[in-house]
Order: structure tokens, then C-alpha cells, then sequence
């Protein structure tokens, strides 16, 4: 039990990364009703083009390099894949609108090969890992809370992360904008009889997915050092769980979802077993599906059930 | 006389086929290399696995993405009686069948009420958890000695060895006919052809079927079908029962074929391998699945062979063609008129309900 305190803040720093990336599954999946398989990819895009600035930045202008730059490269990246995402659904998506169930998906599996191919080919099929004087730009500060061991790192990443989701948060509860993006995911009809452009808001719902994705690409690549083209499917995949444990379209679910469910991985990681812990994480989403298909905080009730 | 007449029509309209079946059976004659003959016999795999996807997902509309799963199931069965017990692998197909069914019935009954995409994620789960288990073996189940009960299992589990974990099993016996046994790419060319075309003739009868109807009622409108008498949650089950049965026989012809198999040959990409031979074919359609089949697994080794310099670009340039077949078909290559009618359908609604 004396490991307890240090499993869960591992976890709840796993857990930000998840919730990060599982906000740009529930928005679209809000607006949508798709399931966007290529947001994995776009938030494995996110790590590459962060690893290749940030080496970048460290060779012409010292691996030292002050905050500034960091936080302008930080959204930098995050911009380009937000523009990448809006790319993707202008081709990808928005020819498919009124063509069923089934050839969206198909699409979206597509898109997430054509993603994952593209960074292979341009970036390599090898492990990409930060260089080790990477690690000594920050300070190695270690707070010891209760017996565990926090990094000045996590400590870092998770205000990022929590900043970002309280950002969102307040954008979608608090603007003109964000209460069209509620109104767009609860009747696409009536909100366009109330004068909402309904393509402009999935324009924007696709363009603050994948930028919050990339976030996350770029900290987890920060976190563990070392990241691989096929990232963004089993990252992809357990965003979607959390997405889901939170219940589906509902935004703080998918951050509290995020939270919950990197903590259960980081525990099971402790307790039961490492080589189990992705199918935990699986079983725990065919659990919430069948017993409670709206998530924990969700509103929204699965298709006429 | 009349009787005759319709027999003859019949024959007719079989004639399609049975011009396929000639050039089919000519093939290994025909490719001469021993390479084309193999990428047929891949062909043959696809095949069976898209049909056997096609009664889920196309006559059904269940959206399963975990197809690889039963097919994983099919193959490991094969593999263990075979390399442990030494069984026939004409014994061991129908059985690699019938645990494919039983363990499709277990999985499936808790998640029939489950539609669309919900059911597509919760497939993708069970079949990540296989793969997961595969890899994993008996042996990783060692955490369960900590629990005081269960303490004697520590020593029985540790070395333990089932699914051969992330090498998997190898020396897998090959099938004999009469003293036969098959060795050659072009033994196993007839065998699968065989296996494809019973497939095939099955499949017809299935569609017209009362069976088949069912599943055409459950698609179009599941609660229309409630109220015309059908037990909806059986007739889904039987789907999923009978498209796990053709899916776990393929594994077993496929384990017996390649003679070694591992974990990752049931990954989630070869679900969605399948998922896109049904769904780019035409859903619901036998000659669209073998026509999914043909792009989906032959076409990117014709580009492998055409394409040699841009042999990287084969994955990035399918991802792409996946996407614009979708925007210019979305019925696919060659639907079955009634699923092209559904979509035109949807499509009107939708138009109907912007205008």
C-alpha cells in the first residue's frame, strides 16, 4: 500500500494526457455523432512536430531556451494541427454528412492510415527520443507529498493541462461561440432555425479538438521521452474509453473521465499487472457501455435505447 | 416443360459464376509463380473472412470491428490441438468453428442492445483484449496468486505456456486428404477455392432465407421488425453466431496454412482490413466483398510489384484512396440494390429535412 500516493499521481498525470485528447473525440463526437479514428494520428502528429521544433529550437538557439519560445512553440504546433484537422474535415468528412452511418468511418480509417503513413515516411519508422540534455532544461525539483515523488515536469504538465481544460471550459459555457457549439450538439435543425451556422461550428469544434490533441502529443512526448509513429491508436483508443466513462459529448466528462481513467491504469499498473493494464482499461469501456452507455456525468442517452 | 424454362433461367443467371469458376480453377496454370499463387490464397483467406463479416455487418448492420477476434479464436485452436494433441486438421476446423461460435455467443449477447457506434467501440475492445490475451498468455495471470484464496494457482501458473505469448505457435500440422497431405501453395489454392465457393453457394441461400430476410428487417428498421414478430435480439445473436463460425473455420484453414501464427497477425488493423472489404465492396453484396477483397488485399500487391519505387507510399496512397472512395461511392464498388436503396433513402431524408 506504501505505493499507493505515487500510483496516483502517476496517474493523474497519464490521466491529463488522456483527458486532453479525449476532449477532441467528445466534441466531435457531440457535433458529429463520428467516431474521428484519425484524432490519435493528429495528436501523434502534434508530438512529432513538437520533438522536431523543439530539437530545432535547441540546436540554433541553445538548449536553453527561454519559456518564451517554448510556449511560442507550443502554439505553434498546436495551430498547424489545428489546421490539419480543419483540412481533414473539409476532405474527409464533410462530402460524407448525408451518407449514413457507415462511410464516415470508413473515411475516418483512412484518414488515420494516410496519417500515420505520412509521419512514418517524413519522420521515420524508428523511436524518436528527446536527447538527454533535454531533461536537464528543467529543473530536477522533487517535492515529496505524503511518500511520493512529484517532478517539477508533472507539475509543469499538469497546470498546462488543467489551464487548457478550464480554458474550454469556460469558452463552451461562457461564449456566444461555445453556446452555439452546445446548441449545434443537441439538434442540428433547431440550432440552424436559430440562425447558427452549423458548418462554421464543426469548422471550429475540428480546430479546437486537434490543437488541445497536440498539447497532449507535445507533453507526452516531453513526459517519456521517447515517441513512435503508431501512437495515436492505443493513446487514440483510450482517450475514447475516457470520452466514454465520462459519457460521450459531455466536456467535463471527458476531463474527469481522462482523470479517472489514467488513475485505474496507474493502479492496475501497481497491483495487478503491467502486461494487463490496456485490456483493463478495455474491459472498463464494455463495462460503462453496457451497464451505463451515457457515462458517468453524461446527459445524452446512446441511440434509442 | 414451364418448370424447365425457369430451371434453365436459373442456369443462366449462374453463368457468371461459373465462368469465374473456370478461370478460377485455371489460375495456378495461368500465374505459373509460386508468389501469385500465394497472394490468390490470401485472396481466398480475405474472401472467406469478408463474408463471413458480410452476414454482421451487411446483412445485419451490426457494426463490428472486432472480426479478428474469432478469427484469432479459429486459429489458436487449430494451432494448440494440433501442436499438443496431434488432431487432424480436418477435425479441428469444424471444432475451431464451433468454440468461434461459443465464444461470439458469450461476448455478443451482453452487447446486442448496444447500436452503431457504441457496438463498433465495444468490438474494438474485445478485440484489442484477445490480442492482449494472446500476447499475454496464461502465465501473466500470476497476479491472481496474490489473492489469499487462490494462492495454489502461484505455482501451477508460472510456467505455464498456451498461446506461445508474443512468438505464438509454430510447426502447426498440415491438412491430409486421404493420405494427401498439402504442401504445395496450389494444394492449398484448391482447398480454399473449394471452401470459398461452398462459401459462396451458402451465403446465397442464406440471403433468401427466412433468416436472411430477418436480418434485412433488423437492418432497415429494428423496431418495424419487433412489431412484425421477429425476436430481434435472437436473430442478432445468430448473426454474430454464424459470421464467428465462417470466421473461426478461416482461421483454422489459415493457421494450418502458414503453419505459424503470433498475436499480431489478429491485430485490430486486419478488423479494419475486413471491416473495409465489406464496407468498399458494397455492404451486403457477394460479389462486392469479393470485389473489396481484390482492393483491399491484391490491388496493394499489384502496386507492391508495378510501383517498385514508390513501394513506401503503397500504405499512405491506400489511406488516401480510402477516403475518396468513400466521397465519390459511399454505396461502394458493387452494392446490392437494396442497400443502395437504403442509402438513397437516408439520403433523401436528410436532404427532405434540410430543405
Amino acid at each position: 500500500m506504501e505505493q499507493l500516493p505515487q500510483q496516483l499521481i502517476n496517474g493523474l498525470t497519464i490521466g491529463c494526457f488522456y483527458a486532453l485528447i479525449a476532449l477532441g473525440y467528445t466534441m466531435v463526437y457531440g457535433v458529429l455523432r463520428l467516431i474521428n479514428f484519425a484524432h490519435g494520428d493528429l495528436f501523434m502528429l502534434g508530438a512529432y512536430l513538437g520533438l522536431v521544433t523543439l530539437m530545432g529550437a535547441a540546436v540554433n538557439v541553445g538548449i536553453s531556451a527561454s519559456l518564451l519560445i517554448f510556449l511560442l512553440i507550443f502554439t505553434a504546433v498546436m495551430a498547424v494541427v489545428a489546421g490539419v484537422g480543419i483540412l481533414l474535415e473539409r476532405v474527409a468528412y464533410r462530402p460524407l454528412y448525408r451518407a449514413g452511418r457507415l462511410p464516415p468511418v470508413i473515411s475516418a480509417l483512412g484518414a488515420s492510415i494516410f496519417l500515420q503513413n505520412a509521419v512514418m515516411l517524413i519522420y521515420g519508422a524508428r523511436y524518436r527520443t528527446y536527447p538527454e540534455e533535454f531533461k536537464e532544461v528543467i529543473p530536477d525539483v522533487v517535492w515529496n507529498l505524503g511518500g511520493a515523488r512529484i517532478t517539477l515536469i508533472q507539475v509543469i504538465m499538469l497546470v498546462i493541462a488543467l489551464l487548457l481544460m478550464a480554458g474550454l471550459y469556460l469558452f463552451v459555457q461562457r461564449t456566444r461561440v461555445g453556446t452555439a457549439i452546445r446548441a449545434v450538439a443537441l439538434d442540428h435543425d433547431t440550432a440552424r432555425l436559430m440562425g447558427i451556422d452549423v458548418y462554421r461550428i464543426i469548422v471550429i469544434v475540428f480546430l479546437i479538438g486537434p490543437a488541445l490533441g497536440a498539447a497532449g502529443g507535445i507533453m507526452v512526448g516531453l513526459f517519456y521521452g521517447r515517441i513512435y509513429f503508431t501512437l495515436g491508436f492505443s493513446y487514440g483508443l483510450k482517450a475514447f474509453t475516457a470520452a466514454i466513462l465520462g459519457g460521450i459529448g459531455n466536456i467535463p466528462g471527458a476531463m474527469v473521465g481522462g482523470l479517472l481513467l489514467g488513475v485505474v491504469e496507474a493502479l492496475a499498473t501497481g497491483f495487478v499487472s503491467d502486461q494487463w493494464k490496456n485490456a483493463i482499461a478495455f474491459f472498463i469501456l464494455i463495462f460503462i457501455l453496457i451497464l451505463r452507455p451515457t457515462g458517468l456525468l453524461g446527459e445524452r442517452v446512446a441511440e434509442k435505447l | 416443360m414451364k418448370d424447365l424454362f425457369v430451371r434453365l433461367k436459373a442456369l443462366g443467371q449462374h453463368q457468371g459464376y461459373a465462368i469465374l469458376a473456370i478461370v478460377g480453377l485455371l489460375f495456378p496454370w495461368i500465374a505459373r509463380t509460386d508468389r501469385w499463387v500465394q497472394v490468390a490464397n490470401f485472396f481466398f483467406i480475405y474472401a472467406l473472412l469478408g463474408l463471413s463479416l458480410n452476414i454482421i455487418l451487411g446483412y445485419a448492420g451490426l457494426f463490428q470491428l472486432g472480426h479478428a477476434a474469432f478469427y484469432a479464436v479459429g486459429a489458436y485452436t487449430t494451432a494448440i490441438l494440433s501442436t499438443r494433441f496431434d488432431v487432424p486438421i480436418f477435425v479441428l476446423l469444424p471444432l475451431s468453428g464451433l468454440l468461434a461460435v461459443l465464444f461470439a455467443v458469450l461476448i455478443s449477447r451482453p452487447i446486442l442492445h448496444l447500436r452503431g457506434d457504441y457496438l463498433c467501440l465495444v468490438t474494438i475492445g474485445f478485440g484489442e483484449i484477445v490480442r492482449i490475451a494472446l500476447r499475454n498468455d496464461v502465465s501473466s495471470l500470476i497476479f491472481l496468486a496474490k489473492v489469499p484464496g487462490l494462492r495454489f494457482l502461484e505455482g501451477k501458473l508460472k510456467d505455464m505456456v498456451i498461446t506461445g505469448g508474443p512468438n505464438g505457435i509454430f510447426g502447426i500440422s498440415r491438412p491430409s486428404i486421404l493420405g494427401f497431405t498439402l504442401r504445395q501453395q496450389w494444394h492449398y489454392f484448391y482447398l480454399f477455392f473449394a471452401f470459398v465457393a461452398f462459401t459462396i453457394f451458402a451465403m446465397r441461400r442464406l440471403e433468401n432465407s427466412r433468416l436472411g430476410r430477418a436480418w434485412t428487417c433488423v437492418r432497415e428498421d429494428e423496431l418495424a421488425a419487433e412489431a412484425m414478430g421477429i425476436d430481434t435480439v435472437h436473430v442478432k445473436l445468430l448473426a454474430f453466431a454464424i459470421g464467428a463460425a465462417w470466421a473461426g473455420v478461416t482461421g483454422g484453414l489459415y493457421a494450418s496454412w502458414v503453419t505459424v501464427i503470433a498475436p499480431e497477425s489478429f491485430s485490430f488493423w486486419e478488423s479494419v482490413i475486413m471491416f473495409c472489404i465489406v464496407v468498399l465492396g458494397g455492404t451486403g453484396s457477394i460479389p462486392g466483398v469479393m470485389v473489396g477483397t481484390l482492393g483491399m488485399v491484391v490491388l496493394p500487391e499489384l502496386l507492391r510489384e508495378v510501383l517498385l519505387n514508390i513501394q513506401q507510399w503503397r500504405m499512405l496512397l491506400f489511406g488516401a484512396a480510402m477516403i475518396v472512395m468513400m466521397v465519390i461511392r459511399p454505396e461502394g464498388l458493387w452494392p446490392s440494390q437494396r442497400f443502395r436503396r437504403e442509402l438513397e433513402a437516408a439520403r433523401e431524408r436528410v436532404a427532405g429535412a434540410q430543405a
